[in-house]
């Protein structure tokens, strides 16, 4: 039955890993900056001892704990997806790909795993710097994991460092591999975006609060912080991002033409703000473009030559995916910068948002998810037809399991997924509605005039 | 650099770490998973308070392995990490053949992961709930542990006879982690609930006997070379310590929970040190009848072995890191020694 739908084991084992990957990066990206900023409260309130910045730690404890099991439970799927659904993978470049995702094993999630109990349980347990130290742990290894499979993912992008013989992949300079040429850039902006996740969501959730009527401070110190935040990181990003892709130039030349949509190498190449690409007419229809300036940024010229697709034969990427993701991150992007900024601006102005502006942080309280999806699958979809760059071909990793094993598992990863988004967002909601009326009140106001992140307190109702 | 020595020890050694992960997280998730399907949901006797003392005893046994279950279950993630990393056609070919087993235990877990903390949220409403999830998930992933067991020692032969086995398997798991689990009840709980965790102990233990019996008999009736191996002379006199001990170990462990709990709750402590050695001794007895075949009857280590430049990489951080990582494991259980009382949760 699954044959005439045309779903074989590759297709399936295709989907049922973009689902289970997609569903489980929702979660660290949060949490891998949301332990951060945790830290950067707890630590506010060890050397102020201002009791707001706990109330603050508390609530966001409590919601940091939830997405992290989630990516913990989705987590622990994936590292036995590359067994059941990739043997291919592993039989021609596990040698590589092995020893990467070992040491993720060792060095983070061990470190994050055992911290996170001391760090959710152990509050009343130690004293308060001790238990930050842990908070600090607990960080490190969040990001440590990034770092060793953000390392094997660059390395299935640009791989280097190694041998062939008989056609298997052989390690002969770890250092080569880890450092690949598309991994600091990779690093960086995944890293970036994880901040703009966390600072988006912290924002949204407390503007939230404060629109169902939470007089309290911890909110709005909240919210204030995860504004600063992206404010900070958001043009930091754009520039990170055009580095990025400017080494993706370099090494994937096919995969930027698709981004761009241009189908032939052309001088004073224009940038297309819209258009749908057409693989059959190798052409764009309804464009909306700004002239010479994809040739400006990415040769820096105004006459600079970018190579089309043309140049690749039928060895491309697919283009549509990759021309409407792109545009959905940089879009979102820049959508974030505009938010942060003119939210800092307003809260220099007013101590008080505006509803207007809290609604628009309501609304983009999950916009870091579009844009590091969007991101990862042009990254991904980007390196078809390879799943290691001019080494391993998808078609040739895939598993022998029979479509139906494949089709059922699948279809078991679906339903709960889609379970435990529901649960997850519903109880999202709960959790700020409750926090409105009970929790946290605060005893003693913030010292006045205190620094930038405290909340000046003018009105009486945000003494609260 | 690569010297034969190296390519010949170093198997040796990363199927030794395997078998140590596997042995800890039977251990350590294993109380976990049976503090779960303990989880009990009748209706209690005089039940006059709000709360009732049966969500009362829950939320304790809960707050019991809260600090420690993320952590319990990353063993796991290395028994896999160190199999995909050491061994990669044996991962691929177990893999692939356990391929629904093995997906139905990951929804197990990953119902259990979820629900400890969803129990715990603000979705007060749904408590229950989670709570029946956190159970049911526990039991799926025990049942399917143990029919992947079951499965293994039967060389992933399909007909109703390893099916027949494999369910056995799966029951004989499930019993014996909630033997752990119990014993780790009578170390971390007092009372009323401490008391229950004691008559599930002893319930627990006969069945898991019963199991450990059941398997130690089929697997060298149905493997000749496990057979073989198990019965050389003069090795068997030597070789027999091991069953030997493990049955003394039970008797011992059900004199003693006859007796439990004792004043100021001495020897509280001693029944899951029980269960740990008879755990210990099972899998020194599993392992002794396959190794050095990492896939019985088709794949050795040597053969399955990964390239020795990309085992000696992972060696040097194993030898750096897992120190650590028991220092701070270590640390963890002192930082959350002692009873364990309401969940107090952040
Ligand atoms: C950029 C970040 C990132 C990416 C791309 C991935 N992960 Fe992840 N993963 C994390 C960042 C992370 C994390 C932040 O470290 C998590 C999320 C929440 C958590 O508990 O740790 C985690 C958890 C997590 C766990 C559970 C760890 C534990 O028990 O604590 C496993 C086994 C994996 N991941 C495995 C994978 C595999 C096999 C991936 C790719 C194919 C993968 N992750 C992609
Ligand atoms: C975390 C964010 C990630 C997302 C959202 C993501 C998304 C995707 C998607 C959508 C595909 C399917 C592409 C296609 O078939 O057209 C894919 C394939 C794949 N990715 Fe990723 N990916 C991520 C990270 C990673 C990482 C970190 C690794 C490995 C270290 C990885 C390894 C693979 C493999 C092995 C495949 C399967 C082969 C294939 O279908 O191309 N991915 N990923
Ligand atoms: C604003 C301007 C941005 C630019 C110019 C930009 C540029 C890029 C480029 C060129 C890639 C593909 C690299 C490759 O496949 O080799 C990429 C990937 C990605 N982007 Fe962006 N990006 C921007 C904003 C964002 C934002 C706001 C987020 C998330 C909050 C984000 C998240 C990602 C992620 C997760 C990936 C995939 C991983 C990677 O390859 O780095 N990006 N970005």
């Amino acid at each position: 039955m699954l044959d005439t739908l045309g779903l074989d084991t590759q297709i399936l084992s295709r989907i049922q890993f973009a689902t289970n990957i997609s569903f489980h990066i929702l979660f660290p990206t949060i949490t891998i900056a949301l332990c951060w900023i945790l830290l950067f409260f707890k630590l506010r309130f060890d050397f102020t001892a201002n009791p707001v910045w706990m109330r603050a730690y508390r609530f966001w404890v409590k919601i940091f704990a939830l997405t992290f099991a989630l990516g913990v439970v989705s987590g622990v799927t994936m590292s036995f997806q590359f067994g059941t659904n990739w043997p291919g993978f592993m039989e021609k470049v596990g040698n590589v790909a092995g020893p990467l995702l070992g040491y993720e094993v060792l060095t983070a999630f061990f470190l994050e795993a055992t911290f996170l109990g001391i760090m959710l349980f152990g509050l009343n347990r130690l004293p308060s710097k001790v238990h930050s130290l842990c908070v600090f742990f607990v960080a490190i290894g969040t990001t440590l994991s990034a770092f060793w499979i953000l390392a094997l993912n660059s390395w299935m992008q640009t791989p280097a460092g190694f041998e062939l013989r008989d056609g298997v992949v052989y390690p002969n300079d770890w250092l080569a591999i880890i450092f690949n040429p598309s991994f600091p850039y990779r690093l960086a902006h995944v890293l970036l975006a994880s901040g703009l996740t966390a600072a988006f969501f912290v924002a949204g959730l407390s503007a939230y609060r404060i629109l169902k009527g939470d007089q309290k401070q911890a909110p709005r110190l909240a919210l204030k912080t995860g504004l600063i935040l992206a404010a900070l990181l958001a043009p930091l990003q754009a520039f990170v991002g055009d580095l990025h892709g400017l080494n993706t130039l370099q090494h994937q030349p096919q995969k930027i033409a698709a981004m761009e949509g241009i189908w032939h190498t052309e001088k004073g190449a224009p940038l297309l703000l819209f258009a749908i690409p057409d693989e059959q007419q190798k052409t764009n229809h309804f464009p909306i473009a700004l002239p010479k300036m994809a040739s400006l940024i990415l040769t820096h010229e105004l006459e600079g030559e970018i190579k089309g697709l043309n140049a690749f034969k039928d060895n491309h990427p697919p283009v549509k995916p990759l021309f409407f993701a792109f545009r959905i991150m940089v879009g979102t992007g820049l959508l974030m910068l505009l938010v942060a900024w003119v939210g800092c601006y307003q809260l220099r102005k007013a101590n008080e948002p505006p509803r207007w502006l809290l609604k628009l942080l309501v609304a983009m309280t999950f916009s870091g998810w579009l844009a590091t999806l969007a991101g990862w699958y042009v990254t991904e979809i980007g390196r078809q037809p390879w799943l290691v760059s001019g080494i391993l071909k998808t078609a040739d990793a895939v598993t022998s399991v029979a479509a139906t094993h494949v089709g059922l598992s699948l279809l078991l990863y679906l339903s709960v997924y889609g379970l435990l988004m529901w649960a997850y967002i519903h109880t999202l909601k709960v959790m700020a509605l409750k926090s409105v009326s009970v929790e946290e009140f605060e005893t003693t106001p913030p010292a006045a005039g205190a620094n930038l992140t405290n909340l000046p307190m003018s009105t009486p109702r945000n003494t609260l | 650099m690569i010297t034969q020595a190296a390519t010949d020890w170093l198997p040796i050694v990363f199927i030794a770490l395997m078998g140590l992960s596997v042995l800890v997280y039977a251990i350590l998730d294993g109380y976990d998973l049976g503090v779960g399907i303990l989880l009990p949901f009748a209706a209690s006797p005089n039940d006059s308070s709000p709360v009732s003392r049966e969500e009362l005893q829950r939320d304790t046994m809960i707050a019991s392995i809260g600090p420690f279950w993320d952590a319990n279950e990353t063993w796991l993630v290395l028994a896999i990490g160190l199999l995909l990393i050491a061994f990669p056609t044996a991962h691929s070919l177990i893999l692939t053949n356990l391929y629904i087993p093995a997906a139905i235990m990951l929804i197990g877990l990953i119902i259990r992961g979820v629900a400890f903390d969803f129990r715990a949220k603000a979705a007060v409403d749904h408590k229950h709930t989670w709570d029946r999830a956190f159970k049911a998930g526990s039991l799926l992933t025990t049942l399917t542990q143990g029919y992947m067991l079951g499965q293994y020692v039967m060389g992933f032969e399909s007909n109703w006879q390893a099916q027949l086995f494999s369910m056995l398997s799966a029951l004989g798991v499930t019993a014996a982690y909630c033997y752990i689990g119990a014993a780790w009840l009578i170390l971390k709980t007092e009372s009323d609930l401490q008391q229950r965790a004691v008559a599930w102990a002893r319930r627990a233990g006969r069945a898991t006997l019963m199991g450990v019996l059941a398997v130690s008999l089929i697997n060298p009736i149905v493997n000749p070379g496990v057979f073989d191996r198990w019965f050389q002379f003069p090795l068997v006199m030597f070789l027999l310590l091991i069953p030997t001990l493990c049955f003394l170990c039970f008797i011992a462990n059900d004199l003693l929970l006859k007796r439990l709990p004792k004043a100021k709750d001495r020897h509280c402590w001693l029944p899951f040190l029980l269960v740990s050695i008879i755990f210990s001794l099972c899998f020194c007895g599993l392992a002794f009848s396959f190794f050095p075949e990492i896939v019985p009857g088709e794949l050795n280590i040597w053969q399955a072995a990964s390239a020795t430049e990309s085992l000696q990489f992972i060696f040097y951080g194993v030898v750096i890191v897992m120190p650590l990582i028991l220092l701070y494991t270590l640390f963890s259980y002192k930082v959350f020694h002692g009873k364990s009382t309401e969940l107090n949760y952040h």
